[in-house]
């Protein structure tokens, strides 16, 4: 008798979310079984690539093999970001506002939501705008990035449990999409996608960042927490989390010791360059495979390397 | 396929001797149905079904253990398809390729890279652990000798490629210490590899395009009296690989097919040339189901990002992950240097170094058992109280390392600060940041 594969029964699927306006729209999720496993179900829209851009020089904060490609770019945001997009292939841009840090530069909400203005009529791809996870201050950044980039549909984030109705209240009055962002926990997660669909956001406006943990630092809480968030949505009917997910990982990855050390200071781990890639990339694939849907990524050798083997799991 | 206390029942003497410690043969039988009674305790049962008995009792998938007696590693033995739902238990291996066209040079720089790629993390060493040496000659005396090389020059586990019976034996010989595994046997020389396989009584390694194929296979080689085989479904592109992985698991623990539950093998050294595309693809591997990968060259940069991701899917979920107790200096602190405290689970140790590290400031941070709980978890469960984080200071040692007498606590164990006082009369206690990403900041404003 023939071997049959056993079947996994799905009840549920991931619903759809387009974000961005015009020719580059992409749309996210629609899957109909668990991430990549296309021999029992469909995956119509593969995941996507957004690249990081900062809007301030990230200086000392980065390494140096991370800066390398953005050299003549650094701390100029719309130069950076076009770059990402025609040199580098860049299915969105996630601008990262890291001068509102109220322990950094604290930067006024006004001053941020000008330069994500900038930015956004800069590109034609979808433009992500990330705060600084500081809940009060993200609370009225937001919100003004929303005002000032009324039209534009972008994608605001992180939205968490103090900050959910101001943002998501923006997010409504000015039609943008929201990435609702909490610590590592399916219940959670649920709880504020409820919320905001209380608040009247609507499921294809959410975007969920089950907030990500770095390779050898946690990365595995991510990972399980991203595979019950699936295996609910998918198995268990679980609406509220049935939509797509979001990783941050290149501020995650090249945070880390490893991605830092220099060949001098870790003769013993290698080419730096390359070992930063490759955590970043390899970091990429173990949360696609969770159920990632767009990822957040720095360093564009890592962008070819994810993107070359999306197209290969996927297609 | 698992048996029920009924089929179990209609094997046993029925005799209700009680000899077994249950009052009857069926309180028995359901015993060992559920796992909570052993067959050797029946002291009347036959051969036949101990036998049959042990076969519906094994395991999903094959535990094969390798290596040296002294140095054991197991491949397989998993029951779960995600790690959430119990753990992954053996890590998948890390192999690099040698093969008997490379030249001497090259095979000891390979081994020489080899052995120094250990790191050590979280109390473990993270290393590569097997060689993949491939007769690509014919000759079985130059065979011999590369892996006889191997074994002399490392500590590697041992997978033996070749299609040549007799080459293969020459180079079973000369690693047998370490129990090589064998590779392949295929449709067309299962016979021979079965054969040689079972007068070593080493792994083997099935391989076969197709499942209908590979089963037929295995079931063959089981047939020949075989336990100890691997899968290679031959699929060389990785999405065929993935789609393979994934249904060789969960066939092997959803029905119990038995023809699928071993171990697999992923040979991505023969999916792409691009070192750094093979890391992907090992990647893959690891997170989904590879009981080895065999990468065509180890490198630092492209294993470490492996290891680090393999130690990773492989964390036991059920049990935290914890540092050890003690002294940690960071930035090469002197006597004059700060202070801090904060607990064991490992993932705050991880954040709260990488901050301090980045903050470039000196610093003596002294870890304190919580048993694996947070900083707020810790506190909330009594195993961060000012009385025990005091006692902790005092008997660390650190006094005689540090002439400095301020001690800066997490922000989120605040509360604790008025007890440490009265512990640690001499000291001044500074409430740090509750979130680490503040570290930096904190530090410097010292």
């Amino acid at each position: 008798m023939a071997f049959e594969i056993p079947k996994q029964i799905y009840s549920g699927a991931i619903k759809p979310v387009t974000i961005g306006k015009g020719p580059k729209a992409i749309t996210l999720g629609g899957e109909t079984s668990y991430p990549f496993y296309v021999f029992e179900g469909a995956m119509p829209h593969a995941p996507r690539i957004a690249m990081e851009v900062w809007d301030v020089d990230p200086g000392e904060d980065w390494a140096d093999p991370a800066k390398e490609p953005f050299k003549d770019v650094l701390g100029d945001p719309v130069a950076w970001a076009k770059k990402c997009v025609n040199e580098y292939g860049a299915d969105a841009i996630a601008l990262i506002l890291v001068s509102t840090d109220p322990n950094g530069m604290n930067a006024s909400p006004e001053a941020a939501a000008a330069t994500a203005k900038k930015v956004a009529e800069a590109v034609d791809v979808p433009l992500i705008v990330y705060g600084t996870s500081n809940q009060e201050k993200d609370g009225e950044v937001l919100p003004a990035v929303a005002e000032a980039c009324q039209g534009m549909q972008i994608i605001m984030g992180p939205v968490q449990d103090k900050n959910y109705k101001k943002i998501g209240a923006a997010a409504l009055g000015y039609n943008h999409t929201v990435v609702a962002n909490t610590p590592i926990d399916v219940n959670l997660a649920k709880q504020l996608n409820i919320l905001l669909g209380q608040l009247g956001v609507k499921d294809s406006q959410i975007l969920v960042d089950p907030t990500t943990g770095g390779l050898g630092y946690g990365m595995e809480y991510s990972y399980s927490v991203m595979e019950r968030d699936r295996m609910a949505a998918l198995t268990q009917e679980d609406e509220k989390l049935q939509l797509p997910i979001l990783n941050y990982v290149g501020q995650e990855v090249w945070k880390v010791k490893e991605c830092k050390q220099t060949d001098a200071e870790a003769p013993q781990l290698g080419d730096q360059k390359t070992r930063g890639i490759l955590m970043e990339a390899v970091t990429a694939v173990s949360l696609l495979l969770a159920g990632s849907d767009l990822l957040i990524l720095r360093h564009p050798d890592a962008v070819i390397l994810v993107k070359g083997i999306i197209k290969e799991l996927a297609s | 396929m698992a048996l029920t206390g009924i089929e179990i029942f209609k094997m046993l003497p029925k005799t209700n001797c009680k000899e077994c410690g249950f009052p009857t043969c069926l309180a028995f039988a359901m015993a060992l149905a559920s796992g909570k009674a052993e067959l050797g305790a029946c002291p009347y049962v036959s051969d036949e079904v101990k036998e049959k008995l042990a076969e519906a009792s094994a395991p999903p998938i094959r535990p094969v253990k390798l290596g040296a007696a002294d140095a054991v590693k197991t491949i397989g033995g998993e029951t779960v398809q995600f790690r959430h739902e119990k753990t992954f238990f053996n890590p998948t291996l890390i192999a690099g390729l040698l093969t008997t066209a490379m030249a001497d040079a090259e095979v000891d720089a390979k081994i020489d890279t080899f052995m120094k790629m250990q790191y050590e993390r979280v109390g473990l060493n993270l290393r590569p652990e097997m060689f993949a040496v491939k007769d690509v000659s014919g000759d079985a005396g130059k065979f011999a000798a590369l892996v006889k090389k191997v074994v002399d020059q490392s500590d590697a586990l041992l997978l033996l490629c070749g299609d040549k019976p007799e080459v293969l034996k020459a180079g079973a010989e000369a690693g047998k210490d370490r129990r090589p595994i064998l590779a392949y046997a295929t449709d067309a020389n299962a016979d021979a590899m079965g054969a040689l396989a079972k007068e070593l009584d080493l792994p083997l390694v099935a391989k076969a395009d197709g499942y209908d194929a590979l089963a037929a296979l295995t079931t063959k080689l089981t047939g020949m009296g075989l336990k100890d085989l691997l899968l290679d479904g031959g699929a060389r592109a990785i999405k065929q690989v993935l789609q393979d992985n994934i249904v060789f698991r969960r066939a092997a623990l959803v029905p119990k097919f038995r023809p699928f539950g071993f171990p697999v093998v992923n040979c991505v050294a023969e999916m792409t040339d691009d070192p750094m595309m093979q890391t992907l693809y090992a990647s893959v591997c690891i997170a989904k189901y590879g009981g080895i990968v065999v990468l065509s060259d180890l490198q630092p940069h492209t294993v470490f990002p492996l290891l680090l991701q393999r130690l990773n899917v492989y964390t036991d979920p059920q049990k935290p992950m914890i540092v050890t107790q003690g002294i940690y200096p960071i930035n090469n602190p002197d006597e004059n240097s700060l202070i801090a405290v904060t607990t064991n689970f490992a993932l705050t140790y991880f954040i709260v170094t990488g901050e301090i590290e980045g903050s470039k400031v000196p610093t003596w941070l002294l870890i304190k058992d919580t048993e694996g709980l947070s900083v707020m978890t810790a506190w909330a469960a009594g195993k961060f109280s000012g009385d025990d984080v005091g006692i902790f200071v005092k008997k660390s040692g650190i006094t005689d390392k540090a002439k400095t007498r301020t001690l800066i606590i997490p922000g989120y164990a605040a509360a604790i600060s008025g007890d440490l006082e009265e512990e640690l009369p001499d000291w001044k206690i500074l409430i740090g940041p509750r979130e680490a990403s503040h570290i930096p900041a904190f530090l410097k404003s010292l």
